[in-house]
């Protein structure tokens, strides 16, 4: 018997949405959605139900407001603001502001569940952790939720939450455990670009058949506020069945809309500057406000010369004190299209700068504003990504990248036309240089909504048949192994990568186990380092890579695990073998198997772990 | 005495079926009775979670129990005042069924007024002196004014015009036609239908979406005054 909802959650970066479907109201692919529109508080005292809940948490001064003021429907917690009014007060008190916690959330280089949000504050700032920011919002989720259906709460409903195809293992499992935390049972993860084919294969009702054919090789382009995300998703066929299959997907890109209007106000400020006029933070802000209204009205009609841009003045005297600019066509191709979009060759590649001297730790924001030229990087590793699929023609070999068919757009950014062509007409500039046909537009709607409608339609459809986008683990999974060998003063040792994982592992499918050995030390915790490849496609598990080129294999976290000592002696040293298995819910979990004992027993206790602690967290930690 | 048995049961028949035609409309009140009643109670009963919460919360909550003494004193007071502001009206003949004159209530009034100021600035527009400045000075200033009121009008609100079609276009209103929404003038005589130009198309609420509003926040304050720390 399954859940009465099949209910689709996009945790964002910038915002988060939920989106449902009455499992008994459906029939096949035709699947209606409805947006459940969620409570926050807009003001101090005032709760407004809006279909977005704006990802940014606020820690409010004890003295900030009213006791009272904060109340949500549900009650909620006074110290922990969330939605509309906490990204309102982050405007003016931003020390007081978390903001992408997502992309803290798989940030590599700190404890994920460590208070550090916001970071860099005054000593009595309150602080919270990515981790916990994550499951706050999916908590206000879930009260949004059985407000409205008291009668069928969240916790009992097939939910899928969804997650940046770029997110690595350690990310989607932190992203699950929050899931878990706020009480949902049966989850699963879904990666955000599969989410926005999933919307376009729903809102086609049943006509997608004909829009694609075996062969075709779909781009899922996916820009939001904060992150792009790139995957390529394979039209293939099964018993005579279409079916869809994710070949690739790219590196986490921090660069989003956000960059974009706020590189517009920069350009304004300095024209600003230019008469003599200087702007403070608040001006700013408004500034930036305003040029995104600006650039939406630039962007939507090309013969449009400028818009004016009023930045009012902060206090009451409004006539008096607004600034008064405008925000030209000209500015917005330069610094818009030409800045974020711009038209390069396929063999370009992301700027990298030798990052200075850090003296704190932030996000690692892409360097390279160039969505294009991250697009081209993308296709270019993945060139080889359909030679092991059946069906598909032979990639010709002097193809320096893998040619898409067709694209999907998704994310706020592609709400204007002129940026969809943009990135359209660069992609089949590529594809015409290397005689290849050029690619096709699906067309989607609401760009905004698309990853929680997706992620429902996943939620229904993975229990009541319907389509399925097959792909399993975006990478192959390595552990790193040192070979022994004489010390050499001045060298490494040696590094091997033994291949755990392979590429596509099916959630679900049976656990692998590759025949090496370790040795592991009773009660002492064992650290591996760890690497992942998002184009090793042919290695299997067990294979031993003694060489690899650069740009192939990427080191991630460690993993670390302890064998428990109450079962076995202290420092004996216990052979095992690593197994690999993709859970139902999609995250990735490894096991140390004891080969002398039975291993089923008390497999929970060998669990490897993924290191979220970050590499300065270790020495503090036990 | 074989037809004295069907005579007696003759007699008794329309006897019989008096009874059963009493036993019957009996039931029928009874359970139309018991309809009313039963309909009552669980009118009454409904009731009961919000009586029984507004007890308890009065008791336990000053501030509430304040809102809910305000309610009533605002009840009590409401009617004369209501009567008293009507002078003009009392004298007239009230040939249909007189509407209950209610005052409007402030507050959502203040919640709108406060949405106005937030995301443009409507209350600080209005009560600057605009004499002293430029017309290309107040048009900046409009600017901030119209795109912030125009999206709390397309957040909060829901406008459609009350006539779809052109202004300027010939019109018909036929008989029994709503004259608070659509209001005939100038040559006003005869009977419906009348025809003639449409000179405005009216504005019309469909839909109102105001804020929930927390029971200790104090809708007076339209903004608050900032201190920059």
């Amino acid at each position: 018997m399954s859940a009465r909802y099949a209910i689709g959650i996009d945790l964002g970066t910038t915002h988060s949405a939920l989106s449902y479907v009455e499992t008994a109201k459906c029939e096949g692919e035709e699947v209606d959605q409805s947006i459940l529109r969620i409570p926050q508080l807009t003001a101090a005292g005032s709760v407004e139900d809006r279909p977005l809940l704006p990802s940014f948490l606020y820690l409010p001064h004890p003295d900030e407001h009213k006791s009272g003021d904060l109340t949500l429907p549900w009650g909620g917690d006074p110290t922990r603001l969330i939605g509309e009014h906490a990204r309102r007060q982050g405007l003016t008190t931003p020390i007081r502001l978390v903001s992408s916690a997502k992309s803290w959330l798989c940030h590599p280089d700190v404890d994920r569940k460590a208070a550090i949000l916001p970071p860099e504050v005054p000593a009595d700032v309150p602080q919270i952790s990515p981790f916990e920011a994550s499951v706050l919002y999916l908590s206000h989720l879930r009260e949004a939720w059985n407000g409205v259906h008291p009668y069928d709460p969240l916790d009992e409903q097939d939910v899928t939450v969804t997650v940046p195809a770029s997110f690595d293992p350690a990310a989607r499992e932190l992203t699950a455990e929050a899931a878990k935390a706020v009480g949902i049972e049966n989850l699963v993860l879904l990666e955000e670009p599969q989410a926005a084919l999933y919307s376009w294969v729903n809102d086609s009702v049943g006509r997608w058949r004909h829009d694609v054919k075996v062969g075709d090789i779909i781009l899922v382009v996916d820009v939001g506020g904060g992150t792009s995300d790139f995957s390529l998703i394979a039209v293939t066929e099964q018993d005579g069945a279409l079916e869809l299959t994710r070949i690739a997907v790219g590196e986490h890109i921090l660069l989003g809309g956000d960059n974009m209007d706020l590189t517009l106000a920069h350009v304004v400020k300095q024209k600003l500057k230019q008469t003599g006029v200087e702007l403070d933070r608040w001006q700013l802000q408004a500034l930036t406000h305003g040029c995104r209204v600006a650039k939406e009205s630039l962007l939507a009609d090309a013969e449009l010369e400028s818009v004016p841009i009023v930045v009012p003045s902060r206090g009451a005297k409004l006539i008096g004190g607004s600034i008064r600019t405008e925000l030209t066509q000209d500015e917005v191709t330069t610094t818009l299209i030409n800045g974020f979009f711009p038209e390069v060759s396929v063999e370009e590649r992301p700027a990298q700068r030798a990052r200075g001297a850090l003296t704190k730790v932030g996000l690692p924001f892409a360097q390279d504003p160039a969505v294009t030229r991250h697009l081209a990087a993308f296709l270019s590793k993945q060139a080889g990504a359909t030679e092991d699929l059946d069906g598909f023609v032979e990639h010709a070999h002097w193809a320096s990248f893998l040619h898409p068919t067709a694209v999907l757009f998704n994310g706020g950014v592609f709400n204007a036309e002129v940026l969809r062509e943009r990135v359209l007409q660069v992609l089949n500039q590529w594809l015409s240089a290397e005689d290849a046909p050029p690619a096709r537009l699906l067309e989607a709607h609401d760009m905004d909504l698309a990853v929680a409608r997706g992620a429902a339609f996943y939620a229904y459809a993975r229990n009541h048949g319907g389509v399925r986008i097959r792909g399993g683990t975006s990478h192959s999974y390595y552990v790193g192994i040192e070979r022994s060998m004489p010390a050499i003063p001045g060298m490494e040792p040696e590094l091997h990568a033994l291949c755990v994982v392979p590429f596509g592992l099916e959630e679900g499918s049976e656990p692998v186990m590759p025949p090496q050995e370790f040795g592991l030390v009773v009660g002492e915790p064992v650290r591996f380092r760890f690497f992942g490849s998002s184009v090793r496609r042919e290695d299997q598990v067990g294979d031993l890579l003694e060489e690899w080129s650069e740009d192939e294999l990427e080191e991630l976290e460690e993993i670390q695990t302890s064998l428990p000592a109450d079962k076995l002696k202290r420092s004996e040293v216990v052979p095992v073998r690593l197994q690999a298995a993709v859970s139902e819910v999609g995250t990735l979990e490894l096991t140390a198997i004891p080969t002398n004992a039975k291993p089923d027993a008390e497999a929970s206790d060998w669990r490897v772990s993924f290191n979220t602690r970050g590499a300065s967290g270790e020495s503090n930690n036990d | 005495m074989t037809d004295e048995k069907p005579s007696l049961s003759q007699r008794l028949q329309p006897l019989m079926r008096e009874a059963k035609r009493l036993s019957a409309i009996g039931w029928a009140l009874a359970l139309h009775w018991l309809g009313i009643a039963a309909r009552e109670t669980w009118i009454v009963l409904k009731r009961l979670p919000i009586a029984s919460y507004s007890f308890a919360r009065a008791l336990a909550n000053a501030d509430y129990a304040q809102r809910l003494t305000d309610l009533y004193i605002d009840g009590a007071s409401n009617l004369p005042v209501a009567a008293s502001t009507t002078p003009a009206r009392a004298p007239q003949p009230a040939p249909q069924p007189t509407a209950v004159l209610q005052e409007a209530g402030p507050d959502s009034a203040l919640v709108l007024l406060s949405l106005l100021q937030k995301e443009g600035r409507f209350l600080d527009f209005l009560q600057e002196e605009v004499t002293s400045y430029q017309d290309h000075e107040v048009g900046a200033a409009a600017r901030v004014v119209h795109e912030g009121c125009q999206r709390v009008l397309n957040e909060h609100l829901s406008i459609a015009p009350v006539r779809a079609e052109a202004e300027g276009s010939q019109v018909t209103l036929n008989k029994g036609f709503d004259p608070a929404a659509e209001r005939p003038t100038g040559h006003v005589v005869g009977e419906p239908p009348f025809t003639g130009a449409l000179v405005h198309r009216g504005w019309r609420a469909v839909e109102v979406r105001l804020p929930q509003v927390a029971s200790s926040r104090d809708v007076r304050i339209l903004a608050p005054a900032e201190v920059e720390l």
